[in-house]
């Protein structure tokens, strides 16, 4: 109990320097108990006050809110909890852009449902249930048609999963850093539990051909979205989602029914599903030509590169924040792979120069936001944070230059880069790029 | 790390539990909730066209008929002429691509003419989707194509011509798929 705020000071500053500018070995909270006398220093005040009335806060001493149907954030955060949203074509097409999640406001790895990044292409359809079917047609031995409460019958399968816009942190490939918050930037990922029926289940039921290669999959939207995917996915992990985080998928994410391809990029989970052809052929549809396809240097495209690359971006601090006092802060944040499970992640605070490993909190699941953090001592001096993550293949996170040479001018998918912090020597913290 | 340690092995097993549960049903032929999709109801809502052209309808359009579709329904988020604005630019940059000043756009772009319409039928306009008859489709497809030079004025098009319809970029994609 006598351990003072002064001592574990201390304690930080004799703990091992791991990378330059103040990043300290991950495992000095697992060895010492620095953490919990933090916590414990300064308690006491008030024991022995005439009494326990005076020192306690107005809110213990009336009643609180009674239950209620719904909850909602603290009316102290609910402002910056927030989706970032933005409507490239205005008003002619108000159904047509994207939302973010803020990821610099969250912790944890699974984004609530309210939160979590949205990407239409003609707005959400209002769609009722009874009128809501899904077809299931093509090279099948049966074609089928399931009705939701047939759906709702199946045997069902849990997993948790990241979904990420093949566009997300399209901010980072123009020409300058745009002074955005993490979320703005790279909010156009989420995580959750997606509860529903596996695909595979109700393609065996059709009876596949053994002709097919592909399945396209159609959403009910004013844009009546389709993709091609190929049956070797389908058939592996692909999951008719019904529920997000225990509740039925809301309507911006897909209600009554949508596909979700773990690790694939974000277009081709298909909301609104309702219909499934299944071909010898993918469909060459206006979203996997015209877009979603990466232009290259020599002018050529890549097309159908569904996996997501290894990514991680620091969330604390990040772009738009203010640093408090010089001394101890863990930066944290997330990293996530489209090909399996987040490996490693370092940070660096003087701008790649040197490298420290992060702590990965687990469990780090495959195709799932994984956080990491490490402890880290400001002197107050100007610093640029980084993190890179390496996925159980091998595939390691490259910088902004390097991922820039690869594509051709103006291209925007697939973008993940290192992303960089500059922390300037009032403790503002912004995007930059080195 | 212990706890984390133990919730990954829990987390491992219980997706092998799912697996074997999963499965059995599947042998089993169950549950089999799936109804006969008649031919009739599919054919009402199969409305992809691959670069073959199956499945495209009957009826045809020309650039002129296409012209008229446009400049009433598309113009006023495309531009005139497909010169884009606010909505995308249809026109343009052909043989640009390479260059260090890409521009993409249909004629520029987009491999396959069936794509132009499967789409436009589809999804356009943005505010009236599928509200096109066919030969309205057949025509505006014309007519966009006709603005980068890739079908001639008087050319129309129908479920025979539109999938010979070469486009400029047709071979500037590389199948990433891994599907052989």
């Amino acid at each position: 109990m006598k351990k003072s705020i002064d001592g574990n000071a201390r304690e930080l500053a004799a703990a091992p320097r791991v990378a330059a500018n103040g990043l300290i070995d991950r495992r000095i909270f697992l060895q010492r108990s620095v953490a919990g006398g933090l916590a414990l220093a300064g308690g006491m005040a008030g024991a022995h006050a005439a009494s326990v009335g005076d020192g306690a806060q107005p809110w213990q001493k009336r009643i609180g809110a009674p239950m209620s149907a719904i909850g909602s954030p603290s009316k102290f955060v609910e402002g910056r909890m927030q989706r970032g949203v933005l409507k490239p074509y205005g008003a002619i097409a108000p159904g047509t852009g994207v939302s973010m999640t803020p990821l610099h406001e969250l912790h944890g790895t699974i984004t609530p449902n309210r939160l979590h990044f949205e990407r239409h292409h003609n707005g959400v359809p209002d769609i009722d249930p009874d009128q809501h079917s899904l077809t299931i047609h093509g090279l099948v031995k049966r074609p089928l048609k399931f009705d939701m409460a047939a759906l709702l019958r199946y045997p069902m399968t849990n997993r948790i999963c990241f979904v990420e816009c093949s566009g997300n942190s399209f901010f980072n490939t123009f020409p300058e850093a745009q002074a955005l918050p993490a979320g703005m930037i790279h909010g156009l990922v989420s995580c959750s539990e997606w509860t529903g029926v596996p695909l595979s289940i109700l393609l065996d039921e059709a009876g596949v051909d053994v002709r097919a290669k592909w399945i396209v999959a159609e959403g009910a939207d004013a844009a009546t979205m389709g993709r091609s995917i190929p049956l070797s996915k389908a058939m592996d992990d692909v999951i008719v989602a019904l529920y997000q985080n225990g509740e039925p998928v809301r309507p911006e994410q897909g209600f009554p029914v949508r596909l979700v391809n773990p690790g694939y990029e974000g277009n081709t989970s298909i909301k609104w599903l309702h219909r499934i052809k299944v071909s010898d052929r993918p469909a060459h549809t206006k979203d996997e030509t015209s877009k979603y396809t990466d232009l290259l240097p020599d002018g050529s495209s890549d097309q159908f590169t569904f996996t997501m690359g290894v990514k991680s971006v620091i969330t604390r601090p990040s772009g738009g924040m203010t640093m408090g006092s010089k001394g101890f802060y863990e930066i944290s944040g997330l990293s996530w792979s489209g090909a399996g499970r987040v490996r490693r992640v370092e940070v660096s605070a003087d701008g790649g120069g040197t490298w420290a490993d992060a702590h990965l909190h687990g469990p780090a699941l495959d195709k799932s936001l994984t956080r990491f953090s490490i402890a880290w001592n400001w002197d107050g001096a100007p610093v640029q944070l980084q993190s890179r993550a390496t996925d159980d293949k091998g595939r390691v996170q490259i910088t902004r230059a390097q991922w820039k040479s690869g594509y051709g001018p103006g291209h925007v998918y697939h973008y993940n880069a290192i992303q960089s912090w500059l922390v300037n020597d009032l403790g503002e913290v912004s995007n930059a790029y080195l | 790390m212990r706890i984390f340690e133990s919730s990954n092995v829990l987390t491992r097993s219980l997706a092998l539990t799912a697996l074997v549960f999963v499965a059995g049903f599947a042998v089993a032929g169950e549950p089999g909730l799936g109804r006969p999709a008649a031919e009739a109801d599919i054919a009402a809502i199969d409305i992809s066209i691959p670069p073959d052209g199956e499945g495209l309808p009957p009826g045809s359009g020309d650039a002129v008929a296409g012209k008229i579709v446009y400049d009433a329904k598309c113009a006023s988020c495309h531009a005139m002429e497909g010169k884009g604005k606010p909505a995308d630019s249809l026109v343009g940059g052909i043989g640009s691509l390479g260059s260090g000043k890409p521009v993409k756009s249909v004629g520029s772009y987009w491999p396959y003419a069936t794509t132009l319409f499967d789409y436009i039928r589809r999804a356009m306009p943005l505010n009236a989707p599928m509200s096109l008859s066919n030969e309205e489709v057949y025509a505006v497809t014309a007519y966009v194509l006709s603005l980068s030079g890739v079908v001639s004025g008087n050319q129309t098009l129908d479920a025979d011509s539109l999938p010979a319809v070469r486009m400029p970029n047709r071979d500037g994609f590389n199948d990433r798929s891994g599907v052989r």
